[in-house]
């Protein structure tokens, strides 16, 4: 039993940087942009983070400082593809290449520097028992990602905003038609997204690994692009599914690590599940064709204003 | 002095035109130009760090005799093929391909610079101006597994390795050996996380492991992440590798192996700049202060540090070799008979565990 709450408080760690970052690229897919440069974003929201962690101790301010280094970055992908409509695969790809090497030079004098922790958001009284510490033993950012996903949801489906922006992503052209400004909302978009990148980013040196380490994300990036898609989009199914590949990644190590009851799955299938559920639900999509795939109609395209 | 191409052709031609002098193809010069090429950052404070130290080490000692020059962060594939032609062409007397997956760029490219002299660190591939060095690591493990043979009370460790290649099975090996000589009941678990460096991966590959009952942590990746976790969760300690990693868990880490390379670069340049370079073959330890090991821990008692000390000097002084038998593999299977020491050649293609070893899922 024991072992079954230690397991799960990995996983939780495992999960939440993944889950932040695809929540944000969640909501830039959705107005009808994609940005591959998650990856890049994340690693310069990492470094920005480990650097305020490293000269304040404050963790609050370096999620801060990761989230405006994510949408500093986010803006060069904006510029770009927004403002001059340069192809977003590419330009996407380009800034994940940036944010690597970016993030390696600002991060070159910073290696051999341990830093700690970020603290837990509730008094250790409440985390005395492992069941509670499964509960009340995270900081912040673990339950930052639960609150986001219920937001987010709450902001595509119940709000005005949120149907422009849905609006934006189906239909671009017709949107522009009845005055809302497309660029407008896909920067504001991009911008979320950045910011949730560098948070996710912050949270390697503040909650998994107090150092720095050049490419520390070693590539959750592209999982948490790979995920919108496995999450048709929505955030509730996102939630499922960064806890999904949370598990499995964790369970590999740990059936690897274990024998008794653990070693029953072997851990090249766990290793395998992720890629295995990937295709179950890819082919569950195309089933249901009545909902279509729920990709937003104008993902990738830039806009170009017919009149 | 400097050789031109063309009269460097004239005069290695001559000198393979006199076989009886016995000389090399590499002329003495007055200074001498050296390229390092890593397969990852400088500053991963552990495998390409203890490179780099290396080659700062000779600037360091021959000073205005040596320039260098070196390109981090190279992948293992055809990039690395530009990168040696881009350092020969830059005038490198000298290059150090310091990564396993080099080899078959270097072998490629070396003919095509008679004048360079190269070394490949790690490999099995030489040629006529391709030498070969690697470092005698397990003699660090064994220091390491008595250590942690006195010290775990589970009588349990883990490891994390990256592949389970001979290099890392060596290790995984002399660990499992020199523990069980202090504690016959000492067991070693060897976890495969497929990545060289992957902090977050190690750290919970160190979590998976010390959940489920080691307490002494040992790794065979780049970088500190397990002896972090390894000192969040308070467990008995763990081992620095490839470097002194004690400013990330100054009561965790026991000791560490430091890979030491500067003496060989040393030497090597030195070579180069008499003229009398020649491929070798080097496969050096702590007696050529090649590997080094790091301070010890205070919490390790006085006698610990004694018998650790003992390990070690008997491997310096070559009484004593971690692969000598009686040797069982895992399945119990005897392997090395009583008195018989393992060759080089067996090390270098070990694909079995040692008893005490779990086999790994």
């Amino acid at each position: 039993m024991d072992l079954m709450l230690a397991i799960l408080i990995t996983v939780v760690g495992a999960s939440t940087p993944i889950l932040i970052a695809a929540l944000g690229e969640l909501v830039v897919e959705r107005s009808g942009v994609l940005n591959l440069g998650v990856e890049g974003m994340m690693l310069i929201g990492a470094i920005a983070g480990f650097v305020v962690q490293f000269h304040t101790g404050n963790s609050y301010l370096a999620l801060l400082a990761g989230a405006g280094a994510g949408v500093c970055a986010s803006l060069i992908f904006g510029f770009l593809t927004l403002s001059l409509s340069a192809n977003q695969t590419a330009t996407g790809l380009a800034l994940t290449i940036f944010g690597t090497g970016f993030s390696a030079l600002a991060g070159s004098s910073y290696s051999a520097r341990p830093v700690t922790l970020m603290r837990p958001l509730f008094p250790a009284e409440f985390a005395a028992s492992p069941f509670t510490k499964v509960l009340f033993g995270y900081s912040f950012p673990v339950y930052f990602a639960f609150i986001m996903v219920a937001a987010i949801w709450y902001f595509l489906h119940r709000t005005r905003a949120g149907l422009i922006l849905r609006a934006v992503g189906e239909n671009d052209q017709s949107a522009h038609s009845i005055g809302y400004s497309v660029i407008g909302v896909r920067y504001m978009a991009v911008m979320f997204g950045g910011a949730m990148a560098g948070i996710a980013g912050a949270c390697f040196p503040l909650l998994l690994t107090p150092q720095w380490a050049e490419r520390m994300t070693a590539g959750r990036g592209w999982i948490a692009v790979a995920l919108v898609v496995f999450a048709s989009w929505k955030p509730f199914r996102l939630l499922a599914g960064a806890y999904l590949f949370g598990l499995v990644m964790t369970m590999e190590l740990y059936a690897k690590a274990g024998g008794g009851p653990l070693s029953v799955i072997p851990s090249e299938l766990w290793a395998a599940l992720p890629y295995l559920a990937t295709v179950a639900v890819l082919v569950l999509i195309s089933i249901r064709r009545d909902a279509s795939t729920n990709a937003p109609a104008c993902l990738g395209k830039p806009f170009l204003p017919s009149n | 002095m400097t050789i031109s191409r063309r009269n460097f052709v004239k005069i290695s031609g001559a000198a393979m035109a006199l076989p009886l002098m016995g000389s090399s193809a590499f002329a003495q010069v007055e200074k001498i130009k050296i390229g390092f090429i890593y397969v990852g950052s400088i500053n991963d404070n552990g495998y390409n760090y203890a490179h780099n130290q290396g080659r700062l080490y000779v600037e360091e000692k021959l000073g205005d005799k040596v320039e260098t020059v070196f390109v981090e962060n190279v992948p293992e594939g055809p990039d690395c093929e530009r990168v040696i032609r881009e350092l020969a062409q830059q005038g490198c007397n000298l290059i150090f391909a310091t990564s396993f997956g080099f080899g078959d760029s270097l072998v490629k490219v070396a003919p095509q610079f008679p004048d360079v002299a190269f070394e490949h660190a790690t490999g099995y591939m030489s040629g006529p101006n391709i030498g070969l060095y690697n470092a005698r690591f397990y003699e660090g493990r064994a220091v390491c597994g008595t250590i942690a043979g006195h010290l775990s009370v589970t009588g349990k460790a883990g490891y994390i390795g990256s592949f389970p290649i001979p290099e890392v099975v060596m290790g995984i090996n002399a660990l499992a050996l020199s523990g069980r000589r202090i504690n016959p009941a000492f067991t070693v678990k060897p976890v495969y996380i497929s990545t060289w460096n992957d902090p977050a991966k190690e750290a919970d590959a160190a979590r998976a492991m010390i959940d489920q009952g080691i307490d002494i942590i040992a790794q065979h990746t780049d970088g500190p992440a397990a002896l972090q976790v390894a000192a969040e969760r308070g467990i008995v300690g763990g081992f620095g590798q490839g470097a002194d990693m004690s400013a990330f868990a100054p009561e965790t880490q026991l000791t560490a192996i430091i890979d030491h390379w500067g003496p060989h670069y040393l030497a090597s340049a030195e070579a180069v700049l008499a003229g009398t370079w020649a491929p070798g073959n080097t496969w050096e330890g702590l007696k050529e202060d090649v590997v080094q090991m790091g301070p010890y821990n205070a919490k390790v008692p006085a006698d610990v540090v004694a018998d650790a000390e003992k390990i070690k000097a008997g491997q310096i002084d070559g009484s004593f070799h971690i692969f000598t038998g009686p040797i069982n593999d895992n399945t119990g299977a005897e392997r090395v008979a009583a008195g018989v020491t393992m060759t080089d050649a067996e090390l270098l293609s070990m694909d079995w565990y040692v008893e005490g070893v779990e086999q790994p899922a």
